[in-house]
């Protein structure tokens, strides 16, 4: 019997019999369509937050005010942090060496306004170097121009959206923008960056930090991003950072974290929870296979004259063996591979109610689902298909 | 359930030539059935003898009683047995795509059996698209597809209205004549007279053997009606 024979008598009978087919199929489908979407679901959170992180570049460490442990004790005593100041980030620059990029940041939220037109917008206060640090391009003109961070010029970069409001259908470089109470000429247009961290990068302005702390009458800096030479470094810069702000401060007053630390850890608990997730869908899967076994016991049941005659008419055991495990591994994979399109289609929709999110199933989960509908069949098809190869032909053809 | 074994057949002695046509008759739970199912090897006798072109069944393996069924041995029943989701032709073709049969050879033989059975315009008609007599005529085709030496029919008229029945026998005395051997068991005694030889079994015995005509006369009481 060839293989091509026993895959077209499977199938004749698998269709013969559709309602029953497709509704065994359905539940494989299920399982392996579950299988697919929540993995890509879980997939994607992870990469998602690493995309976000990543997009702050490779190396960094980032400093903030005030300590991640809770504070008391005097009121007015130890609770409130010093400034992180612009001396602060100078300071690191010029005294560790394993610092090669480092950029202060200063944030608040001002009404940014051109003629009539007038938005509220994030201000964020850098330098130069924050292109470099978080990989930002511009679209027109340029970035902030190099130069000392104490030297507050009075020139703005527009995020795309900003621009596009402000300025409608006209180029802002070299025209002049009134942030509060300031004027400061446009000399730059950042490309499309999109949400980042919580942020829109394009419906920010950025000026040079020490004219953002004037504007936004801030003493204190809000973050300060350092790139490290090489991550073996990481670690000791950390600790050169925190010692060296603490030295300062004359007390352990700010936090110092590590991008990849950071993103280790969502990645630790988004991954466990794609596992958790595809564990689950198994167990749907697992489920459909016994919903098989029980269909392919109903269709030898129903066909013990079926058995019968096929052996009257010279099929061997192995014959009839083979003939009921392929249905049982045909309904499967063809579950399996209806299971791999549903779940694809799921994602496609999930992804375009959140386009944000990287949704996509890993190799892994497709494969392993798929494989695993099809050992389905196989596991759940032999106690069905020995069952019919049991079956005397003699009492099976005489329908008892 | 359970008891004492029932000895189906006792003491059965019988030596069938190639090319013979023999009738088996009797009342029901007589045997025949069992008889038939040994002759097929479907069935094995828990004791005793049979012998098939010389070899002893019982020495066979299941490998090899598989092939014995496929090559040597037809099989016709009451109720055609034929597969409902396939067509006429497809039937026919089941015992060949068992024994490796390519798939061209295979419709060109099949066609050549339904042709010869004139059903080659009823090729892809599904049982139940077919009358009776059709049906048994498919089975028939199926049954001798393979180049069987033994065919072996069970009742073969007993669901077919009397012209069906007649054009089944006609059919079958045919292939006898072209050197099937043939086994029929039946209850119908004008079934039975068309055999050169007639077996009557009651409990399990041979009780009378002898000419289909001349058992006709003498075993008018015996038989029930047909079921």
């Amino acid at each position: 019997m060839s293989p091509r024979d026993l895959l077209r008598f499977a199938l004749r009978a698998l269709v013969g019999h559709r309602l029953r087919s497709a509704l065994s199929l359905l539940g494989v489908s299920i399982g392996v369509a579950a299988v697919v979407v929540l993995t890509a679901l879980g997939d994607g959170a992870r990469r998602y937050v690493t995309n976000q992180f990543a997009a702050i570049g490779s190396n960094i460490l980032i400093v903030f005010p005030g300590k991640t442990e809770t504070t008391g004790g005097m009121p007015g005593f130890g609770g409130v942090p010093h400034d992180l100041t612009l001396d602060d980030a100078e300071a690191i620059r010029h005294d560790l060496i394993g610092v090669e990029k480092l950029a202060p940041i200063a944030m608040g939220t001002e009404t940014v306004a051109h003629g009539e037109r007038r938005r509220q917008v994030a201000v964020v206060g850098t330098t130069h170097e924050m292109m470099e640090i978080r990989h930002l391009s511009v679209a027109r003109g340029r970035y902030l121009p190099p130069g000392e961070m104490g030297r507050g010029e009075p020139v703005a970069v527009l995020g795309k959206t900003v621009a596009e409001e402000l300025f409608p259908g006209a180029d802002p470089v070299g025209q002049v923008v009134r942030i509060g109470a300031w004027r400061m000429r446009v000399v730059g247009v950042t490309a499309h960056r999109g949400v980042q961290v919580g942020l829109d990068l394009d419906d920010v302005v950025v000026v040079p930090v020490a004219t953002a702390m004037r504007i936004l009458n801030r003493s204190s800096l809000f973050r300060i991003f350092i790139q490290v030479r090489s991550p073996s470094e990481m670690e000791t810069t950390r600790q050169k950072v925190v010692k060296l702000l603490t030295d300062r401060h004359r007390e352990e007053d700010v936090t110092c974290l590590a991008q990849d630390a950071v993103i280790s850890g969502f990645t630790a608990i988004l991954g466990a929870l794609t596992l958790a997730l595809a564990a689950i869908a198994a167990i749907s899967l697992s489920v459909a296979g016994i919903g098989i076994m029980n269909v392919m016991l109903i269709s030898v049941a129903e066909r013990t004259r079926e058995v019968g005659l096929l052996k009257a008419l010279g099929a061997g055991r192995r014959q009839v063996l083979a003939v009921f495990l392929t249905e049982a591994i045909l309904l499967s994979t063809v579950g399996g591979l209806v299971g791999l399109a549903a779940g694809e289609g799921g994602v496609g929709i999930l992804t375009t109610f959140y386009p944000d999110l990287p949704a996509r199933p890993p190799l892994w989960a497709i494969a392993s689902s798929f494989l695993l509908s099809v050992a389905v069949g196989g596991v759940f098809g032999v106690l069905p298909a020995r069952r019919a190869t049991r079956l005397d032909p003699v009492a099976a053809l005489a329908g008892r | 359930m359970g008891g004492r074994p029932v000895h189906a057949l006792v003491d059965v002695t019988e030596t069938i030539a190639a090319g013979d046509h023999v009738a088996v008759m009797g009342p029901s739970g007589s045997g025949k059935s069992t008889l038939l199912h040994i002759l097929g090897c479907l069935d094995r006798p828990s004791s005793g003898s049979y012998r098939l072109d010389g070899r002893e069944v019982g020495d066979l393996d299941e490998a090899e009683l598989t092939l014995v069924r496929r090559h040597r041995i037809g099989f016709v029943f009451q109720f055609f047995h034929l597969v409902p989701r396939l067509s006429a032709l497809e039937n026919v073709e089941v015992p060949m795509i068992f024994a490796g049969v390519p798939g061209a050879e295979r419709r060109e033989r099949a066609r050549a059996a339904l042709g010869s059975l004139g059903l080659l315009g009823r090729a892809d008609h599904r049982p139940d698209q077919l009358s009776g007599g059709e049906r048994q005529r498919v089975a028939l085709a199926r049954a001798t597809v393979m180049g069987p030496s033994i065919l072996l029919a069970d009742e073969p008229t007993g669901n077919l209205d009397s012209a069906s029945g007649a054009q089944v026998l006609d059919v079958l005395e045919r292939m006898n004549a072209s050197g099937l051997t043939l086994v029929v068991v039946t209850h119908d005694p004008n079934v039975a007279r068309r055999a050169r030889r007639v077996l009557v079994l009651v409990d399990g015995r041979i009780v009378r053997r002898g000419t289909g005509a001349a058992i006709q006369e003498a075993s008018a009481g015996l038989a029930p009606p047909p079921t």
